[in-house]
């Protein structure tokens, strides 16, 4: 065992920590399937990123940033109150809900900030979907003085408003968008339109380890601190690798975050816990890996929602952030080699985690993480109270108020 | 001979460019399309585009993005277009067809079975947006086994050592996006498309064709003088879908996307 707490640098050969290859490939999955326009750009990002990842200046520069300006790093939390009502395993929760903008996003958004500056890009696009990437964006744009445009689908913008208007406070302007069903998937199309348009002073800023090839390895790596702190906390307060890693996937951040740096320790099971909607079979869910089949959209190849004929279809979940059609191309390698379990859980127990944790821990998680304590929820029963799950608590639940009081019945 | 090779022979020997309209399978419906597919021809069409309709256009801009779900509406699928461009053929057997899309309903369809079926209901070439030469390879050696041209698509972005590069396997023609954005919007100037097609003489030897952003007659002219062709969409579409009502054809909807297509023609033979 001590070993593997130790050894847990990925320069060994057989390490699930390599990925991608060089083309930017998990796999099968993964690539980079974009428009001659932007080929030479995603070159061209690649070689400033693989510059900037070996430049210790930009490292400490980052690290300045997560320390004093995001707030990590972020603590690990026994939830012992939840752990006993569960009866079953110790839950920790990994507070990413603390950082300064209140969810993961702003791990990758500072990484990718500091890189647009030296590439010395000075308009930034990105999309949304609950809103926690677009404000988390507009955050640093307000703060280095950056032209900030958010593409938000026009549902997300109504279900969302909190955070629309954060992010007009915050001086970005929100574009909502009416094409498709006006959600996440619509978002993303439109933001690469915009880029597509304006590739010479504008910098794409992808909120997730989706898109073409490096953004998933590039969002993962900022997302990484998540799990290397993580990690080294659960050793500190337990003495040993947890028994569990669950994480809720809407593109897989926050989850691959929290996952990678426990990928090479193979006696650690991880849980990606995708959001089923109105249920698996429904038709109405946005579990793009238990009801989806590999397929090539926003730039990468990787397990998608679609018909029969290769048209994709609307996700639906009662989290906008996990109202997503795809997952991470790095996602799809790892269900398909089985090193990560993809589990689901629906709008129903969400709501239900939602209150649960709420009223024992005095944490109001965000939806889109409610669905990773749902799960744990489901699992932490089937074992011992000896053993040790972590659930990243990827953002808090301020702005889904609305959204929950609607679901309960409840006029504001 | 290939009909792309054949037509291009053709049009250098008349010394002028190419006129290829574009049309977006299924818009607003299956037999209006088919319809206007088989009358561009006559109209001045010297190869035709026709879009293959996807969910998630990202390359275009709002014209085409309608024109795509009034497409899917209709019920458009890859299959359904290929057996639009089959039945197209059995009254047209020289003007080339080439498909453009983007490429997952092609990799859904199964890579080998879309080449050997383009290629029997008469498809000549391939334009598959989000598919570039470093992702193609998967696709090329069953293309090739058919002799589906796959067409190369060229940016103002892309770098001449690139360009070199990515023309080297070239087959068909090559298409230059003239402007950095989406279908249907801005416009490249003479002098602009002068200069890149300088660039793009030195690195190929086959026939360049300019698209997005030609909207008018006189556009046509200039890019088709310059280059071997114009490619025109979201004018035609945007002309013909002002003649709908309720989303729907009506009986002015052909007649005025072909006398687009006329005058886009009359320009180039001027
Ligand atoms: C709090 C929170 N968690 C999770 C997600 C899902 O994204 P990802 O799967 O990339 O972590 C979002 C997306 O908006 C979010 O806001």
């Amino acid at each position: 065992m001590t070993s593997s707490i130790t050894n847990n640098k990925n320069t060994r050969h057989n390490s699930l920590r390599n990925g991608p290859d060089a083309s930017g490939h998990f796999g099968i999955h993964g690539g980079r399937f974009v428009a001659e326009t932007l080929m030479p750009l995603m070159l061209e990002l690649e070689e400033a990123y693989n510059i900037a990842k070996a430049d210790p200046a930009f490292q400490k520069e980052l690290a300045y940033y997560l320390q004093h300006y995001v707030g990590r790093p972020s603590p690990l939390w026994h939830a012992k109150r939840l752990s006993a009502h569960l009866g079953g395993a110790q839950i920790f929760l990994k507070r990413e809900e603390l950082n300064h903008t209140g969810s993961h996003k702003l791990n990758n958004v500072m990484g990718q900030i500091l890189l647009a500056r030296r590439m010395g890009k000075t308009r930034i696009v990105a999309e949304t979907g609950a809103g926690q990437h677009g404000v988390a964006t507009a955050t640093v744009c307000a703060l280095f003085g950056l032209e900030c445009e958010i593409y938000m689908g026009a549902t997300d913008v109504e279900r969302q408003k909190p955070n629309v208007f954060r992010m007009h406070l915050l001086g970005a302007k929100v574009h909502p968008v009416t094409a498709g069903a006006g959600t996440l998937k619509d978002a993303m199309n439109e933001a690469m339109r915009d880029w597509v348009a304006n590739v010479e002073n504008t910098y794409f800023l992808v909120g997730t380890v989706a898109g073409p090839h490096p953004y998933p390895a590039m969002v993962r790596d900022f997302q990484s601190v998540i799990g290397t702190e993580a990690r080294t906390q659960i050793i500190e307060q337990t003495d040993r690798l947890p028994d569990a890693v669950i994480a809720a996937i809407g593109g897989g951040s926050n989850a691959m975050g929290i996952f990678h740096p426990f990928l090479d320790d193979s006696e650690v099971p991880l849980y990606g816990v995708e959001a089923a909607g109105l249920g698996l079979d429904s038709g109405k869910t946005a579990a793009s890996i238990s009801r989806g089949a590999p397929g090539v959209l926003h730039g990468n190849r990787t397990y998608l929602l679609q018909d029969d004929h290769g048209q994709i279809t609307e996700a639906h979940s009662i989290s906008a952030g996990l109202d997503y059609p795809g997952i991470g191309p790095e996602h799809s390698w790892l269900h398909d080699i089985g090193r990560v379990n993809y589990v689901s859980a629906t709008d129903t127990q969400a709501l239900e985690a939602f209150q649960t944790l709420t009223r024992l821990e005095g944490i109001i998680p965000a939806l889109e993480s409610s669905h990773a304590v749902a799960y744990a929820s489901v699992l932490a029963p089937k074992m011992t109270t000896e053993q040790n799950i972590i659930v990243n608590l990827s953002g808090r639940g301020d702005k889904d108020v609305p959204t929950v009081a609607a679901h309960l019945g409840v006029t504001l | 001979m290939s009909r792309i090779k054949t037509c291009f022979d053709r049009l250098k020997a008349e010394g002028r460019g190419a006129l290829i309209p574009y049309l977006e399978a299924f818009d607003p419906d299956r037999d209006t399309s088919l319809e206007l597919l088989k009358q561009m021809p006559e109209a001045g069409a010297d190869l035709i585009e026709v879009g293959v309709p996807f969910s998630d256009p990202s390359a275009d801009g709002p014209t085409i993005q309608l024109a795509a779900q009034r497409g899917l509406k209709a019920g458009a699928t890859l299959a359904g277009t290929l057996e639009l461009v089959s039945a197209f053929r059995t009254s047209n057997d020289h003007t080339p067809i080439i498909l453009m899309g983007y490429y997952n309903p092609i990799y859904r369809y199964g890579m080998e079975r879309f080449c050997q079926d383009a290629h029997k209901a008469g498809v000549d070439g391939v334009i598959i947006v989000d598919l570039p030469p470093e992702e193609a390879s998967e696709l090329a050696p069953y293309a090739k086994a058919v002799g589906l041209d796959m067409i190369t698509l060229t940016a103002p972005t892309t770098p001449d050592a690139r360009l070199k590069h990515i023309l080297k396997e070239a087959s068909g023609f090559v298409y230059y996006v003239s402007i950095t954005g989406i279908t249907g919007t801005r416009s490249a100037s003479e002098e602009q498309l002068k200069t890149a097609l300088a660039r793009l003489r030195s690195a190929t030897d086959i026939p360049v064709v300019a698209g997005f952003g030609i909207n008018t007659p006189e556009q046509a002219r200039t890019a088709a003088s310059i280059s071997d062709g114009a490619v025109v969409a979201s004018a035609i579409i945007k002309a013909m879908a002002a003649t709908f009502e309720d989303g729907k054809a009506t009986s002015k909807s052909i007649p005025t996307a072909l006398e687009k297509i006329r005058s886009l023609a009359a320009a180039i033979r001027k």
